[in-house]
C-alpha cells in the first residue's frame, strides 16, 4: 500500500501541496481530480520520488520513500508523466525494453524479452513495434509509453494525465486498458485526470484536490454529486444516471 | 549502412592514407624492407593514421554523448564551451609552467574543460525556454567569451602564436612521440560503450530516468567528464576540429536512431571515416603541400551542417 501522511510541498512561500494525507487502495483505480493548480501532479510526483517533499511522509509497503533504494523502488512503482519526448528517435520496442532496466540493467535476458513481447501484445503494438516514436501519432505514442510501464511490471502504476491530447477513441482505449490492468493483473493504478466523466466511469475511488488540499475523497458514487462538484469547480452541474454510470453535464 | 561496410571502408581508406605523402612509399619498398620507407611509415604515417582514427572516434562519441544528455541535436564539445575552455586551460598551463610537460598540460586543460562544460550544463538547467537553436547558440556565445579571455592573456603574455597553433586542427605535426597521449581516450571511449544504455535513458530526461531507478545526475556527470577529458586530449595533440562531433552523430541518427546501444559503434566508425576522408583531401588538394585538417573539416562540415538544418526544418 502507498500511504501519504501530511505532505507539504512549497515553491517559495506558496504551498502547492498543503497537509495532504491519503491511502491508495490496493487493486483499485484512484483518480485525482480538481481544478488546475490544485497540486494533483505534484502529489503523484512526490509519491513516486520524482520530486522531493518539504514535509510529511510517504510509506510504500510500510517503508518510508527516502529509505527505498531507487532501483528497488523502480520495481515497485512506475510513473508516467505527460510525455513529450518527441525529439528522440527510439523504436517502440527499444522504449518498451527500457521498462526492464530496473531488473537487468542494459543486458536483457530472454525472460525480459518475453515480458517485453507480452507488453507489446497487451497494448496491441505488434504492427508498429519497429517504428520510431517520432513517426507515431499521439495515441500510439501514449500506448507505447504505457506498454513500457507494463513491461516494468510494477505493483503500482501512476499516470499523470494519460489522456492528454488524445481523441475519444484512444482515451477510451487507454482507460479500458487501465481497467484490465487492475481487474486482470491486480495492479494498483492512480491517475491524474481532467475529464470528470472518464474519472466517473472508470475509477473506483476519487480524490478531489483544491488549492493544495484534499477537498473530498471516497468512492465514485459518494463523490460525483452535484453539490460537491459545484462547490469545487464553481460552475453548474447536472448529474444523470446512464447505464449505471454517473454522467456529469456541465457545458 | 551496415557496420561491416563501414569497417571495410575504414580499412580501405586507412591503407590509402598510409601511402599518400611527399615521400613516396610503396608496398614494393616495404616488401624489400627498404629502411627509408619503413622509417617514414613508423615515424609519421602510422602515427598520423592512428591519430586520425582515435580523434575521429573520440570527437564523434563525445558529440553523441553531449547531444544525448542535453537532449539537443546541436550541442557538441565545440558548441558547449568545452573546447574553448580546454584552450584557456592550455594557455594557463603555459603561463604557469613553461615546461613542456604534456601530462600536466593535459590535466589543466581537462580541469578547465570540465569546469566550462559544467558551467554550460548549469546554465542549461536554469533556462526555461529550451529552444533547439537557442541552446547551442548560447554555448557558442559562452565559448566565444572564454576565447576572448584566452586571446587577451595570449597577447598580454606574448603567447598568441602558440594559441593560433591550436585554433586549427593540424596533423602534419603528428610524429612518433607526439601523439601517444591520444591513447588515453581509447579506454574512455570504451567506458562510453559500456554506459551507452544509461546515456540513452538519461537522454529521455530526469523524471524518466528516476522512474527506471537510474541515478540521473551521476550519469550526466560521468558523460560530461568523459567528454571533457577526450576533448582536451584531442585539442592538445591534434588541435581543434570543428563540426565533427556535431554532424557525425546527426547523420548516423537519421538511419540508426538514437538508441546509443545501436548507434555508438556506427557513430565511431563514421567519425573515423569522415576524418580520414578529410585528411586525404587535405593532403592531396595542393600536393605536395597540405592544408590543415581543421580547414577541410570546417568547409565540408559546414555544408553538411547547413543541409542538416534545412532537412530538419522541412
Amino acid at each position: 500500500m502507498i500511504e501519504a501522511k501530511k505532505l507539504v510541498k512549497k515553491y517559495g512561500d506558496n504551498k502547492v501541496v498543503n497537509d495532504v494525507s491519503f491511502k491508495l487502495k490496493k487493486g483499485k483505480i484512484t483518480s485525482f481530480i480538481g481544478p488546475n493548480g490544485a497540486g494533483k501532479s505534484t502529489i503523484l510526483s512526490i509519491i513516486s520520488r520524482i520530486i522531493g517533499k518539504d514535509e510529511g511522509e510517504v510509506f510504500i509497503d510500510g517503508k518510508e520513500i527516502s529509505s527505498w533504494d531507487t532501483k528497488e523502488l523502480a520495481k515497485k512503482v512506475a510513473i508516467l508523466k505527460q510525455s513529450n519526448h518527441i525529439n528522440i528517435r527510439l523504436t517502440v520496442r527499444d522504449l518498451i525494453s527500457f521498462g526492464r532496466f530496473p531488473y537487468s540493467g542494459g543486458k536483457l535476458t530472454s525472460k525480459d524479452w518475453e515480458l517485453v513481447d507480452e507488453a507489446i501484445r497487451y497494448m496491441k503494438l505488434e504492427d508498429i513495434q519497429d517504428r520510431y516514436l517520432d513517426q507515431l501519432s499521439g495515441g500510439q505514442r501514449q500506448r507505447a509509453y504505457i506498454a513500457m510501464v507494463i513491461a516494468q511490471d510494477t505493483e503500482y502504476i501512476l499516470l499523470d494525465e494519460p489522456l492528454n491530447n488524445l481523441d475519444m477513441k484512444h482515451s477510451v482505449d487507454i482507460m479500458k486498458t487501465l481497467r484490465r490492468l487492475v481487474d486482470e493483473l491486480g495492479k494498483t493504478v492512480a491517475i491524474v485526470i481532467h475529464d470528470i466523466n472518464f474519472a466517473s466511469c472508470y475509477s473506483d475511488y476519487i480524490v478531489i484536490l483544491k488549492n493544495g488540499k484534499i477537498a473530498k475523497e471516497g468512492e465514485v458514487k459518494e463523490i460525483i454529486k452535484r453539490e460537491i462538484l459545484e462547490d469545487i469547480y464553481d460552475i453548474g452541474f447536472d448529474i444523470y444516471d446512464i447505464k449505471n454510470n454517473k454522467i456529469c453535464v456541465y457545458y | 549502412m551496415k557496420n561491416r561496410y563501414l569497417i571495410f571502408i575504414l580499412i580501405a581508406l586507412s591503407s590509402i592514407s598510409l601511402f599518400i605523402g611527399v615521400k613516396e612509399v610503396s608496398i614494393v619498398d616495404l616488401y624489400h624492407l627498404e629502411l627509408d620507407s619503413i622509417e617514414i611509415l613508423f615515424l609519421t604515417r602510422i602515427p598520423r593514421l592512428i591519430s586520425i582514427i582515435v580523434a575521429g572516434i573520440g570527437m564523434s562519441v563525445s558529440g553523441l554523448i553531449m547531444q544525448q544528455i542535453t537532449q539537443n541535436k546541436f550541442v557538441s564539445p565545440t558548441t558547449a564551451g568545452t573546447i574553448n575552455s580546454a584552450k584557456l586551460g592550455i594557455l594557463v598551463s603555459l603561463m604557469l609552467f613553461s615546461s613542456q610537460n604534456v601530462i600536466l598540460k593535459m590535466l589543466i586543460a581537462f580541469l578547465f574543460a570540465l569546469l566550462g562544460s559544467f558551467l554550460f550544463m548549469g546554465v542549461l538547467k536554469k533556462i526555461k525556454y529550451k529552444n533547439t537553436i537557442i541552446i547551442p547558440l548560447l554555448g557558442i556565445m559562452m565559448g566565444n567569451v572564454i576565447d576572448s579571455i584566452t586571446t587577451f592573456f595570449g597577447y598580454k603574455y606574448d603567447l598568441i602564436q602558440n594559441i593560433s597553433a591550436w585554433m586549427q586542427g593540424n596533423l602534419s605535426m603528428i610524429i612518433k612521440g607526439r601523439y601517444e597521449l591520444l591513447y588515453i581516450s581509447i579506454p574512455l571511449v570504451f567506458i562510453a560503450f559500456l554506459y551507452a544504455n544509461k546515456f540513452t535513458i538519461a537522454g529521455m530526461g530526469e523524471e524518466f530516468s528516476t522512474n527506471l531507478g537510474l541515478k540521473y545526475n551521476n550519469i550526466v556527470n560521468l558523460g560530461v567528464t568523459i567528454v571533457a577529458l577526450i576533448s582536451s586530449i584531442i585539442v592538445i595533440t591534434v588541435g581543434q576540429i570543428p563540426f565533427l562531433g556535431l554532424i557525425v552523430p546527426n547523420i548516423v541518427s537519421i538511419y540508426k536512431g538514437d538508441n546509443l546501444n545501436k548507434n555508438i559503434l556506427s557513430t565511431s566508425l563514421f567519425g573515423a571515416i569522415f576524418l580520414l576522408i578529410c585528411d586525404i583531401i587535405s593532403r592531396v588538394i595542393i600536393y605536395p603541400y597540405e592544408v590543415s585538417i581543421g580547414l577541410t573539416v570546417g568547409v565540408i562540415g559546414s555544408f553538411i551542417f547547413i543541409y542538416l538544418l534545412i532537412r530538419r526544418n522541412k
